[in-house]
């Protein structure tokens, strides 16, 4: 993975420097809240129901051994032992005082790690493909140029005020598992005709209250011009992009009120009037920065394990772990590993501090100490001999962190809801946890399959429900919780906003719901089909039937 | 209000006039963009020394072919929030060849200073309450960058390979 050189320390200190200095202003009155607060965004601190919540970047979702145990060890010391990892490869920690932040970033900072620009109106994490370097399906390494990017948009002095908050992602599988069709600006590698690698790219994606599936803006983008055309789209859209409104502040909403073939002439012209500008990173950095995301040092190994097989025919929850949360390598006699956050019982996406040791113990032991963070909010041992599944299974049932159930309809994406969050209205957190008690058993008995079922406590979005298979929007009337349903959502490769079904279901009465959805599913299947597939084939009818004919 | 110019507290030997206001002989005047249109040939006969103010609304491209009448340019920050000048101030510097004084005005506290400078800015009125010192230091609160800009900070990636 990457690694610091002088130059990426020196900036980082600096910083953590100009954080310190902010904040001793703040607790000495020498600044109003009103002016520290977009100054604490810019490093992620926000100011939640109970206390000040912390988020810090993992960039690309990438991270060492090393980084974890930081990150566990900042969960003992300055919060309540654990943290939570969101949507978009970040770790909130939900209980720091604002007095201790400076030196958790000096923590961070000495293990390569930050809290820039995780939250206000700035350039966010870069994030990417959880599976990237190791997916069976990848055109090319995405890393290297996410990571061009991350310093391309790090502390960025043109770019720092921008009308609200902008999200890139970039992959280059076939398969979106970074969902860059929902970002401000989504990057695809593909191959032109002449096969040359470049990019395709897509602008004004999102969710919160006006959702939009990202729009192609280029087909092809050669290399070369990557840092120059986001500068482009980052310089329109900071002129452009409204700040009379903060709910028509984002990029989408320009790119939807312009059109996209004028907004795209305007990121053209500026294009071409840039042609002068610096901006090519140079082959000779190019390649100083993929050769610290070279494959590491693969041992030849037979494809299949036979002390795997034997132990999956006589064990059969270790059978169905590998079934479901293993996943194809590209390298004969290895597997990808997801690391299950969502135990039945728990809050999706937290993770103890203890867990995070263990987690990265095993990494060092069995995965070349690298562990990545999914837009699903799981974690992945990327690169795990075959021979040492039965090894790393253990070592993740001992921690509760072997739950198999990645893409069930167990693993839900979850905002934190009011149990913490000071945006939501509605709770999120015990919904997850009572679908989770009403399928235990479901699951197994109807072997439901693959859905992705996606819980938001607000408007907002945080908890992507747009784009969930089975999308729930908590939304509060006269001081009571109702929950909307959207159905047919997707964030992979074809990228959906789900359609609201109906009229919104009481707390008591949202479970039920969801189980008659899986109920129409269930009976109306052909084989092979998964959930989405279904509901795409014989459309909503059936499904709105079943939740409100008995009204 | 005071006034930072090249990392120093100066005089400000600037005077911003209304549209209505007379302006007389040779004094350095700061003129809106307004009355800049409606009395450029006016203004760039007189023996005044011009300066012109835009407000975040007004994209300098509208003064691209005249920044050569200017020996100042002020750029209005109208909230702390509002970025556009940051954009502006580049494009002035980089693509419309401006070399005069380039001022940030409105809301200018510390915090925007080191961004600003790299940007092309080389002089900045504080908001009320600023600290003038810290301000001054602010100027150069990073010694290395990332990206380049209108200033003479090597971006990273050029450092890292100028030896080779």
């Amino acid at each position: 993975m990457y690694q610091y050189d002088q130059t990426d320390h020196t900036l980082i200190k600096e910083r953590v420097a100009e954080y310190r200095d902010q904040v001793s202003r703040r607790l000495e009155g020498n600044i109003s809240e009103d002016n520290f607060r977009p100054l604490r965004l810019k490093n992620g601190l926000y100011m939640q129901l109970h206390a000040y919540m912390l988020r810090v970047a993992i960039p690309y979702g990438l991270m060492s051994s090393d980084q974890l145990r930081m990150l566990a060890y900042i969960g003992r010391k300055y919060d309540k032992g654990y943290g939570h990892f969101t949507t978009r490869q970040n770790l909130q920690y939900n209980w720091p005082t604002l007095e201790d932040t400076p030196d958790i970033l000096e923590n961070l900072a000495s293990v390569e790690m930050s809290a820039i620009q995780t939250s206000g109106n700035v350039n966010r994490n870069v994030t990417s493909d959880p599976y990237a370097g190791v997916a069976p399906d990848e055109l090319e390494d995405p890393r290297p140029y996410a990571e061009i990017i991350r310093q391309f948009v790090t502390l960025h002095p043109e770019f720092s005020w921008l009308p609200r908050k902008f999200k890139i992602a970039i992959t280059g599988a076939e398969d979106d598992r970074a969902a860059i069709n929902v970002h401000d600006i989504g990057l695809k590698l593909k191959k032109n005709a002449a096969g040359e690698i470049g990019f395709i790219v897509l602008v004004g994606g999102g969710l919160g209250r006006s959702p939009f599936i990202g729009k192609v803006i280029r087909e092809f983008l050669p290399k070369d011009d990557l840092i120059r055309y986001i500068q482009a789209i980052l310089r329109v859209y900071n002129m452009e992009g409204r700040r009379d409104n903060l709910y028509k502040a984002r990029i989408k909403i320009l790119v939807h009120q312009l059109g996209i073939k004028n907004f795209a002439k305007l990121v053209e012209d500026e294009f071409k009037a840039s042609k002068d500008d610096i901006l090519l990173v140079g082959r000779e950095e190019e390649e100083r920065i993929s050769a610290f995301f070279a494959p590491p040092d693969y041992v030849k190994l037979p494809i299949d394990d036979i002390g795997v097989v034997e132990a999956s025919t006589n064990d059969n929850a270790f059978a169905e772990w590998l079934e479901r949360n293993v996943t194809r390598h590209k390298q004969a006699g290895y597997a990808i590993v997801n690391v299950s956050l969502k135990p039945l019982d728990g809050v999706p996406g937290d993770i103890t501090s203890d867990q995070m040791d263990a987690i990265a113990r095993l990494a060092e032991k069995y995965s070349f100490s690298q562990i990545r963070a999914t837009h699903r909010q799981n974690l992945v041992l990327p690169d795990v001999a075959k021979r040492d599944l039965i090894s790393v299974w253990q070592g993740l049932c001992d921690k509760n962190l072997a739950t198999a159930n990645l893409n069930r309809i167990s693993d839900i994406i979850c905002c934190p809801g009011m149990d913490y969050c000071s945006l939501a209205t509605t709770r999120s957190i015990p919904i997850a946890q009572r679908l989770n008690e009403r399928f235990k058993h479901l699951d197994n008995i109807l072997n439901i399959g693959e859905i992705h079922l996606n819980i938001s406590g607000c408007i907002n979005a945080c908890g992507h429900h747009h784009v969930g298979h089975i999308g729930i929007l908590g939304v509060e009337k006269n001081g009571e919780e109702f929950y909307q349903v959207t159905l047919g959502g997707s964030s992979s490769r074809d990228a959906e906003i789900g359609k609201i079904i109906g009229p919104a279901f009481s707390s008591e009465e949202i479970v039920d719901a969801v189980e008659k959805l899986i109920g129409v599913y269930i009976s109306n299947r052909e084989v092979g089909e998964q959930y989405l597939d279904t509901y795409r084939r014989i459309g909503p009818i059936l499904f709105k039937e079943a939740l409100y004919d008995a009204h | 209000m005071t006034l930072i110019k090249n990392g120093n507290v100066v005089e400000n030997c600037w005077r911003t006039v209304d549209d209505n206001d007379e302006i007389y002989g040779a004094e350095a005047v700061i003129v809106s963009l307004n009355r800049w249109q409606n009395e450029k040939e006016a203004l760039s006969v007189s023996n005044c020394s011009l300066g012109i103010c835009l407000n975040s609304n007004q994209h300098p491209e509208v003064i691209a072919s005249d920044v050569g009448h200017f020996y100042l340019i002020a750029l209005e920050f109208s909230a702390l929030a509002d970025g556009r000048s940051f954009s502006y101030a580049r494009l002035l510097r980089e693509r419309y060849g401006f070399k005069g004084e380039l001022r940030a005005v409105g809301e200018v506290i510390q915090d925007q200073l080191f961004f600003m400078g790299r940007c092309g800015f080389d002089s900045f009125e504080l908001s009320e309450g600023t600290n003038v010192e810290k301000s001054i230091g602010a100027l150069t609160s990073f010694s290395v960058a990332y990206q380049p800009a209108a200033d003479n900070l090597k971006p990273a990636y050029q450092l890292r390979h100028e030896s080779w």
